[in-house]
C-alpha cells in the first residue's frame, strides 16, 4: 500500500460509512472519491485551484469552486456528517474561524496538518535553520503555508474553541503513531465534534 | 470550420397556453439538430439559447462562410460538448425573429402581422414550446440542458417544470433572477426603442419603417454590460479614432470606443426585431422562480431533480458569480448533486461564448463523464438483456 492510500485510510476510518461529507480544500478529489467507493459517502469538495477542481470535475466528484477565506455562509448549521480539513488548515489565513465554521457545518470534523514538532523539524531548528523536509518541502521564504502548528498547540485550539476531541493520533510514512505523537509523527490528525 | 448545419422547422397547430392567460396556435419552432440520436434515445442535449442567438448553435450554412453557430467553439465533433456522442438540438424560442413564430409573422387570428400583439412569452412558455418540439422529435428523456445567460434560466426552469425528463442542467453565466440593475439596463433599452419615432407603438411594420434608432442604443447599452470596464480599456482605452487631436464636437465619433459601440448598434439594428427585443427582455425581468415560494429559492428547487453543473466568470457584473453562487446554495440546502466552476477571466459576461482552457476544460470533462455514463447505461442494459 502506497503512503498517499495507507493515509486516506487511517482518515477514512474517521469517516462513517454512508456519511455525507464536505472537503475543505478537496485538492484533486481522490480523497472524496476513495470515500465515494470504500464508504459509500456523498458530499462535496471546496476548492480554489483551477486545475484542481478541473481534476475533480474529471474524476465526477462533486466540486465547488470557492474561496475558503471568504468564509462559509454559503453552508447551513449541521448540514453535513463529517467536515474534513485534510492539509488546508496551514494555507489558511482565517483558520480560527475555519475551525469554528468547520464544527458549525459539520456534526463532527476531521483536521489533519503538518506537525511542526516532529523531531526532524525540532532538529532542524536546534541547527538553526527552519525545517525542509518531505513533508514541509518549502523554503521558508517561498511557503503555501502560511500557518506551522503542532500537535500540541491544536490541542490547546480545539480547547479554547469548545471542541471535543474524539480521537487523535500521528501519521508518519502512512502509519498510524498513537504513542508520542507530536515527536514522532509529520501529521498530526484529529477528530472532533463541538461540545 | 466545422460541419454543415440544416435549419429545420415544426409547425404547431394546437394553441399553447402561455403564463400570461394568453395563447399562441398555429406557430412554428425552428431548429437544428447534429449528431445521432442513439438507439435508445438517451444522449440528447438541449442547448437554449440567450438574448440575441437562436437555433443555430453550431457548425456553418452551406456557401456561407460567416455563418458558424454561436456556440460552435463549444459545440461539434471533438469539442466539449462533443457531437459524435450527444444528439444535439438548437431550438429558437417563440417570439424570436430568427425563425420560430415571432412578432414579424402574421397573426392567425388578425390577418396582419403580430407586430405589438404578439403575446407576451415568459422563460416558461419558452421551456414549455421546447417541451413539445421534444415529444414530436420522440425524446422522452434529456441527457442534459444546456444553456448560458437567458440560457442558463431556460435551464433552470427545465429542472423544475420537467425535473423527470432531464438528467443534467448545465447553467452558465447564469443567475436565478435579474437584479434591479439588470431590470434598469433593460428599461433603458426599452425605453430607447419605444421612444423611437418610427415605432409606432410597436406597428412598424404597417408604416414600412423599423425604429433603428432605438434598436441601435438599446444595443450599445447591452454591449456596454456584456464587457468588463478591464477589456473595455484593454481594447480601446481612451484612443481617439482620428490621431491625437481633439475636435471639441459633441456629435462626431472622437473615441474609439464610440466607434465600435455605433458600429455594433448598427450591425443589430439592421439584423434583430424591435419587438422581439421587447419581449425578450421582458421575459428576463419576469423569470423568477423564487417568487411563488416568498422569495425563497430554496424551496423552489425542492422539486428539481436534475444533478447540476453551474459555471461562473469573476469579471461578469451582469450575471456575476455571487448569482450563481444563490443557486449552487439552494442546491446544497436541497442536497443536490451539484459542482460549480468560478472561472477567473477577464471577459465580462461574454466569456461564456469565447475560448478559455479552464472553462472548455471543465466543460469538455463534464460532458465526457455524461457520455461514459451513456456508454456504461447501455452496457448494463445490454447485460440485462
Amino acid at each position: 500500500m502506497t503512503e498517499a492510500s495507507s493515509t486516506f485510510q487511517a482518515i477514512a476510518n474517521l469517516v462513517p460509512e454512508g456519511a455525507r461529507v464536505l472537503d475543505l480544500g478537496c485538492g484533486d478529489g481522490s480523497l472524496l472519491a476513495y470515500l465515494q467507493r470504500e464508504r459509500q459517502c456523498s458530499g462535496y469538495g471546496i476548492e480554489f485551484d483551477d486545475s484542481n477542481v478541473l481534476a475533480c470535475v474529471r474524476r465526477g466528484v462533486n466540486v465547488l469552486q470557492l474561496n475558503l477565506e471568504d468564509g462559509l455562509a454559503i453552508f447551513e448549521d449541521n448540514s453535513f456528517d463529517v467536515v474534513l480539513q485534510i492539509d488546508t488548515l496551514q494555507h489558511l489565513r482565517n483558520a480560527e474561524v475555519m475551525l469554528r465554521e468547520t464544527a458549525r457545518i459539520g456534526k463532527q470534523g476531521v483536521v489533519a496538518f503538518p506537525n511542526f514538532a516532529h523531531w526532524p523539524n525540532r532538529l532542524s531548528i536546534l541547527q538553526g535553520r527552519m525545517p525542509v523536509t518531505k513533508r514541509l518541502p518549502y523554503q521558508w521564504y517561498d511557503t503555501p503555508n502560511i500557518r506551522v502548528g503542532t500537535y500540541k498547540d491544536f490541542e490547546v485550539l480545539a480547547l479554547k474553541n469548545k471542541l471535543r476531541i474524539l480521537d487523535s493520533f500521528g501519521l508518519q510514512g502512512g502509519e498510524v503513531r498513537r504513542w508520542l505523537p507530536n515527536a514522532r509523527a509529520g501529521t498530526a490528525v484529529f477528530h472532533f465534534e463541538h461540545a | 470550420m466545422s460541419f454543415v448545419a440544416t435549419p429545420q422547422s415544426m409547425h404547431f397547430p394546437e394553441a399553447l397556453p402561455l403564463q400570461s392567460g394568453a395563447s399562441i396556435r398555429d406557430y412554428d419552432l425552428a431548429y437544428e439538430t447534429y449528431g445521432q440520436l442513439n438507439a435508445d434515445r438517451s444522449n440528447a442535449i438541449l442547448v437554449c439559447h440567450a438574448l440575441n442567438a437562436s437555433h443555430h448553435v453550431a457548425g456553418y450554412y452551406e456557401g456561407q462562410a460567416k455563418s458558424e453557430g454561436w456556440w460552435d467553439n463549444m459545440i461539434g465533433p471533438g469539442k466539449p460538448v462533443d457531437t459524435n456522442q450527444f444528439f444535439v438540438i438548437g431550438v429558437n424560442n417563440l417570439g424570436s425573429c430568427f425563425g420560430s413564430t415571432g412578432p414579424m409573422h402574421m397573426n392567425p387570428d388578425g390577418g396582419h402581422v403580430y407586430g405589438a400583439d404578439f403575446p407576451v412569452v415568459t422563460v416558461e412558455d419558452w421551456v414549455d414550446a421546447q417541451a413539445l418540439l421534444l415529444d414530436r422529435l420522440g425524446i422522452t428523456q434529456l441527457a442534459a440542458v444546456l444553456g448560458g445567460s437567458l440560457g442558463g434560466m431556460q435551464a433552470l426552469s427545465w429542472t423544475l417544470q420537467y425535473p423527470d425528463r432531464m438528467r443534467h442542467a448545465v447553467v452558465v453565466a447564469s443567475a436565478p433572477c435579474l437584479s434591479a440593475e439588470n431590470i434598469a439596463f433593460n428599461e433603458v433599452a426599452r425605453r430607447a426603442i419605444v421612444t423611437d419615432p418610427d415605432f409606432h407603438g410597436g406597428h412598424f411594420y404597417r408604416e414600412g419603417v423599423i425604429p433603428k434608432r432605438g434598436l441601435r442604443i438599446a444595443r450599445m447599452i447591452g454591449h456596454i454590460t456584456y464587457l468588463s470596464d478591464d477589456v473595455m480599456n484593454q481594447k480601446f482605452g481612451r484612443q481617439l479614432r482620428e490621431g491625437l487631436d481633439l475636435k471639441y464636437s459633441t456629435q462626431d465619433v472622437e473615441f474609439q470606443i464610440e466607434s465600435y459601440l455605433r458600429y455594433q448598434g448598427d450591425k443589430f439594428s439592421d439584423y434583430f426585431d424591435a419587438n422581439t427585443y421587447l419581449l425578450i427582455t421582458r421575459a428576463l425581468d419576469y423569470f423568477d422562480p423564487a417568487k411563488p415560494f416568498g422569495g425563497d429559492l430554496t424551496q423552489a428547487l425542492a422539486g428539481a431533480k436534475a444533478r447540476f453543473m453551474l459555471v461562473s466568470f469573476s469579471t461578469d457584473w451582469r450575471f456575476s458569480p455571487a448569482r450563481s453562487r444563490e443557486i449552487v446554495k439552494a442546491l446544497l440546502d436541497n442536497r443536490r448533486t451539484v459542482s460549480y466552476a468560478e472561472i477567473d477571466a477577464p471577459h465580462g459576461h461574454d466569456a461564456f461564448l469565447l475560448d478559455d482552457a479552464r472553462y472548455m476544460g471543465v466543460m469538455r470533462s463534464y460532458f465526457d463523464n455524461m457520455a461514459r455514463e451513456l456508454t456504461a447505461g447501455q452496457t448494463s442494459a445490454q447485460e440485462a438483456v
